[in-house]
């Protein structure tokens, strides 16, 4: 077939012989290094297939001589990893939730377990620095400003069971009524004016004094500041869940939107809500369980974060 | 005789047009509506043709300023596929452009038609299938009539694939934007558009059978193997990770026959052949005919063309569960996918090898020719991308890089460089050749282009290895007491340096495509620009070769 073969002069290789359009092929032998890489590959491939799984049979494949499986390669790293938290996990659980702080290492070690935990199960709603979404109702976390209570227990049991969450959770239930229709045009703006001037961003407004010691002290107190046995925000601070705006202000009256948060006790289990709980007080707004609530109002001046309303 | 065939066309037309209409009018859903109004349009636009006999494409012709003179070869089909690749490039490139910006900057999503979701497909399906398919629907059509010394056979079926195959990137391209998907990567269009582009690849594949058939040439050379290869291996492909039945006959909306990690499967073995075939084995057939031409060099092996090509097609077939490692596929198919890429590698390198090699005795030109340099990077990014992809397909590898934008990075240096360049290459040849110019507008210009896009590629590249790695790194670090550290949104906030450094490599690689657009409407409009010669270094021919033993003035061995 190949007539035409010649000598290429640049390289001094024969030609094949051939010619399409002027392409000629030269008569080159593979490059060694290439056809070895190449066998190399193939050993090393029919190695491979020998050691692990890969050979489809009737009704399941080749194992392999390793005997090794993904499956079995994925628990055993999930068995070692419980291992190595076993201890520490035993010791959490021995320890009552209002006196995690006592061990100072034992703390440290369930604050670092619970940020991991935050990142992935609170992160969405708190942010991943927990400083809540401004004006969504997702609350900061890491000030002092707390709806349901700051101390190590009234975190524990906020995770635990939820807020506003039906099943087994009389304490984190509370429900702002609507008054839309309740109050005329003059009035709404009335006590709006008056929420403003609680902390200081309009002035008093003597009909909306009294529209709101009718209607919102009972919840929110006389002077605004609130009530976490209701989840009531207080309104006479500078932090605003939802807005400071007259428009805001007047949404959440006529159409209150409350925050709600599942019950984490027991999709979580115990120690992950324990190490949630340090993590969540240590984030700069922990409060100690010394003084009753009424209290420590008193003392923080800036707090109740105001949660839905 | 011939007014009444005109008038039997025209209604032809007429009646599809009115079939078209109906079915926008009965359609079961607003975007398989307005699919059919496009192809309702084409067909009055086709019926007007016929009826007046009206010739768009005589004034086109002039616009785009064909040549008058009948070509020897029937290269109408090659100018069209030439300009409709860089129609299709600019398009893809700058979809591409707007999505990485997207990435950068959320705030440029703009809902609901110009979404992530919805033109990242327009980007890949743009390049992929628009930009590379072009190409290679034009060089095919250029290269097999040269090498086999003679015309295209079907000459009318062949305008009809070119035309056929613009309807299909068409449809599918207002399809990703109106939101009509079948969610598989590459595969997207429904099965309306699927059925069609089916139709058009069978003409396609008769149109190249029936020119290899009739060639003048005893042998078939080995691009035409590789075109042969991607042509019948796409079909299969497509065929197969398409079944699906459709809701309504009258809508877009279709469930594949497969299910679960069977369809996982069977999608990652269509996704990574099209690489395969499509990327691949056609850019190859391109590379063997185009490379030899320009550096006006023998192909370095013969030997090594046959075995590089054979082992290619039988190993790649086999590669695809690479792509699902770690996920519900069992792992001795996971296991086949990793080994089979393994032993790709060589295979994959026999035609860099072959094509650089081929440059023997021309190694001079890569000083003075920019369209050799183009191909010279374009193999070097080739022969990348080729040992990158089995690394990543070993598993302990894979662990850190799926999922991570080591991929995407992974893919752009395949395709930005291996695909792009010797596509760049190849239009930069064809080009003066096709409008009979004495040669494009400015060789400086081609070398502006080379260096504009080699960078872009380096920044591209560099921030998704930087990226992925990162990313990857990120997602898997635990702290001493056993815990993650970071959260997905750290990883993300993490990534957004790296992101506008790919999106400038962007605008690098598109704007060295705007600087070969003028110079093709330059070259077109038949203006040669005055500049000074590439290269001044003196350069003696005679002593450029490696010294052979015997001495060059042996005489061949009889």
């Amino acid at each position: 077939m190949a007539t035409n073969k010649r000598i290429d002069e640049p390289t001094g290789t024969e030609t094949v012989g051939h010619e399409w359009d002027g392409i000629e092929e030269l008569d080159t032998p593979m490059p060694r290094w290439w056809l070895w890489t190449f066998y190399l590959c193939i050993l090393f491939s029919a190695v491979y297939v020998v050691l692990y799984p890969a050979w489809p049979l009737v009704d399941r494949a080749t194992t392999g001589i390793l005997n090794w499986s993904s499956r079995g390669d994925l628990q055993r790293e999930l068995v070692n990893a419980d291992e190595a938290r076993q201890a520490f996990r035993a010791e959490l659980a021995e320890v009552e939730v209002a006196d995690l702080r006592a061990d100072e290492e034992l703390f440290r070690r369930a604050v670092a377990g619970g940020e991991a935990a935050f990142k992935v199960h609170c992160s969405q709603c708190h942010g991943s620095q927990a400083a809540g979404v401004q004006n969504l109702g997702y609350p900061s976390l890491s000030d002092d400003d707390w709806l349901w209570g700051g101390t190590l227990e009234d975190i524990h049991y906020s995770i635990t069971y939820g807020i506003r969450q039906p099943d087994n959770n009389d304490q984190r239930q509370s429900l702002m009524p609507s008054f839309d229709g309740l109050l005329d045009a003059g009035q709404l703006a009335a006590v709006t004016s008056h929420v403003q001037s609680l902390s200081g961003i309009a002035d008093a407004d003597p009909a909306g004094a009294g529209l709101y010691e009718q209607n919102c002290a009972v919840c929110h107190g006389a002077m605004g500041e609130g009530d976490r046995d209701l989840g009531a925000p207080q309104l006479n601070d500078a932090v605003w869940l939802r807005g400071s705006s007259t428009a805001d202000i007047t949404q959440q009256i006529l159409h209150p939107r409350m925050g709600a948060m599942p019950a984490w006790g027991e999709r979580l289990g115990p120690s992950t809500v324990k190490m949630l709980t340090a993590y969540v007080y240590s984030l700069g707004g922990g409060e100690d369980a010394v003084a009753p609530p009424a209290d420590e109002q008193a003392v923080a001046e800036v707090e109740v974060e105001s949660g839905g309303q | 005789m011939q007014a009444e065939t005109a008038l039997g066309r025209a209604g032809l037309w007429f009646l599809l047009f009115f079939v078209f209409l109906a079915v926008a009018v009965a359609a079961a859903d607003s975007g398989f509506a307005a699919h059919a109004t496009i192809v309702a349009i084409v067909c009055f636009g086709l019926m007007c043709m016929s009826a007046a006999r009206f010739d768009p494409t005589t004034s086109l012709n002039s616009f785009f300023k064909m040549p008058d003179a009948p070509s020897v070869y029937d290269d109408d089909p090659v100018r069209w596929g030439v300009l409709a690749t860089m129609f299709w490039g600019l398009a893809g490139l700058s979809a591409g452009l707007f999505i990485a910006l997207q990435l950068a900057w959320p705030q440029l999503n703009i809902e609901p038609y110009l979404n992530f979701g919805r033109v990242r497909p327009l980007h890949t399906s743009a390049v992929i299938f628009a930009f590379g398919g072009n190409a290679l629907l034009a060089t095919s059509f250029y290269v097999v009539q040269r090498t086999c010394r003679t015309q295209l056979a079907f000459p009318g079926l062949a305008r009809f694939v070119f035309w056929g195959y613009q309807l299909f990137i068409v449809l599918a391209a207002t399809g990703y934007l109106l939101g009509i998907t079948q969610s598989k990567e590459y595969a997207e269009p429904e099965w309306y558009v699927d059925l069609w582009l089916t139709i058009v690849w069978v003409a396609y594949l008769i149109v190249f059978v029936g020119t290899l058939a009739k060639r003048k040439e005893p042998h078939i050379y080995v691009a035409n193997w590789f075109y042969l290869a991607f042509i019948v291996t796409v079909a299969m492909l497509h065929v197969v990770n398409n079944l699906a039945l459709p809701v309504s006959m009258v809508g877009s909306q279709s469930y594949g026959v497969f299910a679960g990690v069977q369809d996982a499967l069977v999608q990652w073995w269509y996704g990574h052949n099209a690489v395969g075939f499509f990327l691949t084995a056609g850019f190859l057939a391109m590379m063997y005919y185009f490379v030899p031409k320009q550096a006006e060099r023998p192909v370095y092996s013969y030997r090594l063309s046959i075995i590089h090509f054979w082992s290619l097609i039988f190993l790649y077939i086999w590669a695809g569960p690479h792509h699902l490692h770690y996920t519900a596929l069992p792992d001795w198919a996971q296991t086949l996918g990793m080994v089979f890429s393994v032993m790709l590698w060589m295979p994959s390198w026999g035609g860099m090898i072959n094509g650089l090699m081929t440059l023997n005795g021309a190694w001079d030109k890569i000083r003075t020719d920019p369209i050799i340099r183009m191909m010279v990077m374009a193999l070097a990014f080739y022969g990348m991308s080729t040992f990158e992809g089995p690394m990543l397909s070993i598993k302990a590898v894979n662990g850190l890089s799926h999922y991570t934008d080591w991929t995407i990075g992974h893919v752009h240096s395949g395709a930005l460089g291996w695909n792009g360049m010797i596509t760049f290459a190849c239009v930069y040849f064809l080009v003066p050749r096709l409008w009979k110019r004495e040669r494009m507008y400015s060789l400086r210009m081609i070398n502006w282009h080379f260096w504009l896009a080699t960078l872009g590629i380096v920044f591209y590249a560099a921030s998704m290895w930087v990226s992925g790695i990162q990313q990857g790194l990120m997602w898997r670090e635990y702290g001493s007491d056993g815990y993650l550290v970071w959260s997905f949104a750290d990883t993300v906030a993490a990534m957004f340096p790296m992101y506008v450094l790919r999106a400038f490599g962007g605008v690098l690689y598109l704007s060295g495509t705007l600087v070969m657009t003028y110079n093709i409407w330059m070259t077109l409009a038949g203006k040669l620009r005055e500049e000074k010669a590439m290269i001044e270094t003196p350069y003696d021919p005679e002593k450029d070769r490696p010294i052979t033993d015997p001495a060059p003035s042996a005489v061949p061995a009889e």
